[in-house]
């Protein structure tokens, strides 16, 4: 044994033999929660995982994480509502993420660049899918990503459905739709168009499908009969008037328009009018302005451009030129109640827009399928009434947003993807939601002086689609960058620098953290200084 | 001060890093292979401002020095803490010998290292309020009068926390330590007394004196490593909330040390030659109260409106003194 120096009795020794973490009542855990942005999205995009590709610039990998998703990048960063940015958390720091705008950036990349999915392996098992809106288009590419050969069948001209005939031009560029949908069916997804289907159950025994998906949304109007005399003033149906402008053929639209109805709809036609030259059109609203179903941001750009929205009015008759309006009050139950005050309108065409239902005459042939209030009942796994035919759209319950469409076509697509293994699909259970309060927003810095003044331009160019241009390279990575990365960590290295202990480990790039609780006293510095909210502390088992 | 150029509207250089900056950018405190001279296993408590400081400020001198580095420590919780016999927690030369004389020992390393021809070899002494303003001053003033080549590093707890949180003459006034209870008139410390070991070093006339806060690592590893390419005394003086000490929960420290920062109660500045030359600006100002009401050492405070004006005064006559926010500058 070494001779030790005088009174000294002992080896000396690291403070690591001293493990501190039996002093914890509490300890750390890194966890994920889900961003709002993410809990909002309809069709379900980790829009917060492709903001964070593309903060790198990695703009193909952001769009590969939205393709996961969403086919439709292209579509839905111009006429998507953004519930997305309304659930923001920067909403209330300063102002919420351009998520859309970016969006929209990456797939006009992808167009522009011609990037491409490519499908699984052949499965050999057939898919017949009816209707190529856009839940049809999206289950078809799910469908087929999954290794199914996908069929599906549309009645009109070319496909898209509601996106192409009751989206006007202005709002979304036809060669952008045709582009994406270009791409699905360069996957292998057969599109027949000018099909339209009589017998649905026939047409697939027919043609040897082992599963059937509906998408035939609600194209029947729901209209109201106004007693009219004389012929002076037109009445027309909203979704034709829509067909009419995309097909580019004249309109019957002309002089006063006045419009019935609070929905998107609605908008779509009184904005076209506006576009068509009429020099006046009106919107009347049964309900009260504030109940009006039309996104807020089409109400007031169709206030910009002149409309008049008249809420609490009914149109009681038509007599030559004149319309007699009645009044209505809401009611203590918030619904709209007549008064029997009227008053009077003059005006040459009535649009109505005030809702669709489905075609109760071809789903009739089909067992079991239940229709309830114009749309048809289904399960929690999009299979309606009928055994092995799924239901997603505008024709089943549904806020009837392309979104929700596109969110149901991946929904359906597992279910269907599922079914044919013989399984029932199950959704992994929602973390929690990473609310604005679980951040530390002090690590947040306002943009340097520089970045500013673009930033803004740039919210004025996304704000008014198509007439201005795009994001670029660089305004769309601020925008990207400006992400508050709610509730998933973002690697910014804060715990394993504050924490007083050292006992933390940091793995390396894109691997996170681990705690060393060997040595953790547990005193939750690092889970309050978290910028984003990745870290919980728990109580100790003791 | 070399300070940065936010480049990143996501997070800036707030965070300890941020994976869209340089890795040259980033801190000493986000790398995979910083020195960690204050190793876990420690037996500080939980939260502790101070040993989050002495990693923060020795790691970045070891960058600076290519790890070329010897520390000596004066009596206090750091030194106690870090060295219960025979463990130690330091990854580094280390040396303690009395309360009173960190410097000079520092100064004796100093000169040996020039006479064995070690130029390359660095000295940075440290110690706590106590050791620092009080105990170790003759030390200090006669390492700083001498211009020996040591950084001297001190960690302002604002009391004696080792020994059961007394007074030392860092103690700001209207606070409870053990020996200036809430009792009387006047509860907690007196107002006119203690001083600012910052300003008494400046009129040394050294080549460098800064103070810093552990809430402001970018700011703290700047200073730190200026001093180090600078020879001669150099005194840096690190803010470090102590939660036992000032009844605050272990999970605020950062948060403490930030509100004092951004109240005005603890500037933030560098003097080159006894002269300031640069300040850190508060980002977005709060009222004192923010700060008070964090810590038990001022609960009594918060209902003496007298007290509370009188220390609001003193954040708001830094904010004139060092032009803390642009514009308010005397």
């Amino acid at each position: 044994m070494k001779a030790k120096p005088f009174a000294i009795t002992l080896d000396v020794g690291s403070s690591l033999l001293n493990k501190t973490g039996s002093w914890r009542t509490e300890r750390p855990v890194y966890l994920d929660r889900i961003p709002p942005c993410n809990n909002a999205c309809p069709a379900g995009e980790n829009i917060q995982h492709w903001l964070y590709l593309a903060e790198e610039g990695r703009y193909e990998d952001a769009w590969r994480q939205i393709m996961e998703d969403n086919p439709f990048p292209a579509v839905m960063g111009r006429v998507c509502y953004m519930p997305c940015e309304k659930a923001c958390n920067r909403g209330q720091l300063d102002e919420s993420v351009g998520i859309n705008s970016v969006e929209r950036f990456l797939g006009d990349q992808a167009l522009m660049y011609q990037w491409k999915v490519e499908p699984a392996p052949d499965t050999g098992k057939k898919v017949m899918i009816v209707g190529s809106g856009p839940g049809g288009l999206s289950a078809a590419y799910h469908l087929r990503r999954f290794g199914h050969q996908v069929t599906i069948f549309e009645a009109d001209a070319k496909p898209g459905g509601l996106i192409r005939y009751g989206i006007p031009k202005y709002r979304m560029p036809r060669e952008k739709l045709n582009g994406e949908i270009r791409r699905i069916e360069e996957m292998g997804v057969e599109i027949r168009c000018n099909t339209r289907i009589d017998d649905i159950l026939e047409a697939r025994d027919q043609g040897g499908f082992d599963a059937l998906v509906l998408a035939l949304g609600a194209p029947s109007p729901r209209s109201a009969t106004i007693p009219q005399e004389g012929e002076e003033v037109v009445v027309l149906n909203a979704l034709d008037v829509l067909r009419e402008v995309e097909l580019e053929e004249p309109t019957a639209m002309r002089g006063h328009v006045v419009v019935q109805g609070g929905g998107n709809t609605a908008m779509d036609v009184a904005r076209s009018a506006v576009r068509l030259g009429c020099p006046a059109v009106t919107v009347l609203v049964r309900r009260d302005r504030s109940d009006m179903t039309a996104h807020p941001m089409e109400i007031h750009e169709a206030i910009e451009e002149g409309i008049e929205i008249k809420p609490l009015r009914v149109i009681q008759k038509i007599d030559g030129k004149t319309l007699t309006l009645e009044k209505n009050l809401i009611g203590a139950d918030s619904r709209p109640m007549a008064t029997g005050e009227l008053e009077i309108m003059e005006a040459d065409v009535v649009v109505q827009a005030m809702g669709q239902v489905v075609e109760e005459e071809l789903l009739s042939q089909l067992p079991g399928l239940e229709i309830r209030e114009g749309v048809v009942m289904i399960d929690r796994h999009m299979m309606s009434g009928a055994v092995g035919v799924f239901c997603l759209g505008d024709m089943i319950p549904s806020a009837r947003t392309v979104t929700v469409a596109i969110g149901q076509g991946k929904k359906t697509a597992r279910n269907v993807d599922a079914w044919l293994a013989g399984t029932d699909y199950e959704a992994a259970p929602k973390h929690e939601v990473a609310g604005f309060e679980m951040l530390n927003t002090w690590y947040y810095t306002d943009a340097p002086r520089t970045v500013r003044p673009m930033l803004d331009l740039m919210r004025r160019q996304s704000g008014f689609a198509e007439v201005v241009g795009n994001l670029n390279e660089e305004n769309a990575k601020f925008e990207a960058r400006r992400c508050l990365s709610c509730g998933n960590c973002f690697e910014c290295d804060n715990c394993y620098g504050i924490c007083p202990d050292n006992a933390i480990t940091k793995l390396g790039p894109g691997k996170r953290f681990e705690f060393k609780y060997d040595y953790c006293k547990g005193c939750g510095m690092c889970a309050a200084e978290c910028p984003c909210g990745a870290i919980r502390m728990e109580p100790e088992e003791i | 001060m070399s300070f940065q150029q936010v480049k990143f509207y996501q997070t800036g250089t707030l965070t300890v890093g941020n994976r869209l900056l340089d890795e040259a950018l980033r801190t000493v405190q986000a790398t995979m292979d910083r020195s960690n001279s204050l190793d876990s296993g420690h037996r500080a408590c939980q939260g502790c401002g101070e040993a989050l400081g002495a990693r923060y400020a020795l790691d970045a001198a070891m960058r600076a020095t290519n790890n070329q580095l010897i520390a000596t420590n004066a009596t206090g919780c750091l030194e106690v803490f870090t060295t219960p016999y025979p463990e130690s927690a330091w990854r580094l030369p280390w040396m303690h010998s009395l309360f009173g004389n960190a410097p000079a020992v520092a100064t004796g390393i100093a000169a040996a290292m020039r006479v064995k021809g070690r130029e390359d070899v660095r000295v940075v002494a440290q110690g706590g309020d106590g050791g620092t303003t009080d105990i170790g001053f003759g030390c200090l003033s006669g390492m700083f009068e001498r211009n020996d080549d040591v950084l001297y590093i001190c960690y302002d707890n604002q009391a004696y926390m080792n020994t059961g949180v007394q007074r030392s003459s860092a103690t700001p006034g209207a606070a409870r330590t053990a020996t200036t209870q809430p009792l009387g008139e006047e509860p907690g410390a007196d107002f006119d007394k203690g001083k600012s070991l910052p300003l008494i070093a400046m009129a040394h006339d050294i080549p460098y004196v800064a103070t810093a806060s552990v809430d402001r690592l970018h700011d703290l590893e700047a200073k730190v490593e200026k001093a180090m390419s600078l020879h001669g005394a150099r005194y840096i003086q690190v803010f470090v909330p102590c939660p036992l000490g000032w009844g605050s929960k272990p999970s605020d420290t950062i948060k403490v040390a930030r509100l004092a920062v951004e109240s005005g109660l603890w500037p933030l500045f560098e003097a080159e030659h006894g002269e300031v030359v640069s300040v850190t600006e508060i980002r977005r100002q709060v009222p004192i109260s923010d700060y008070l009401k964090l810590q038990r050492r001022f609960a009594h405070v918060l209902r003496n409106e007298g007290q509370l004006a009188r220390i609001q005064a003193i954040a708001d006559a830094n904010i004139r003194r060092f032009g803390l926010i642009k514009g308010r500058e005397v």
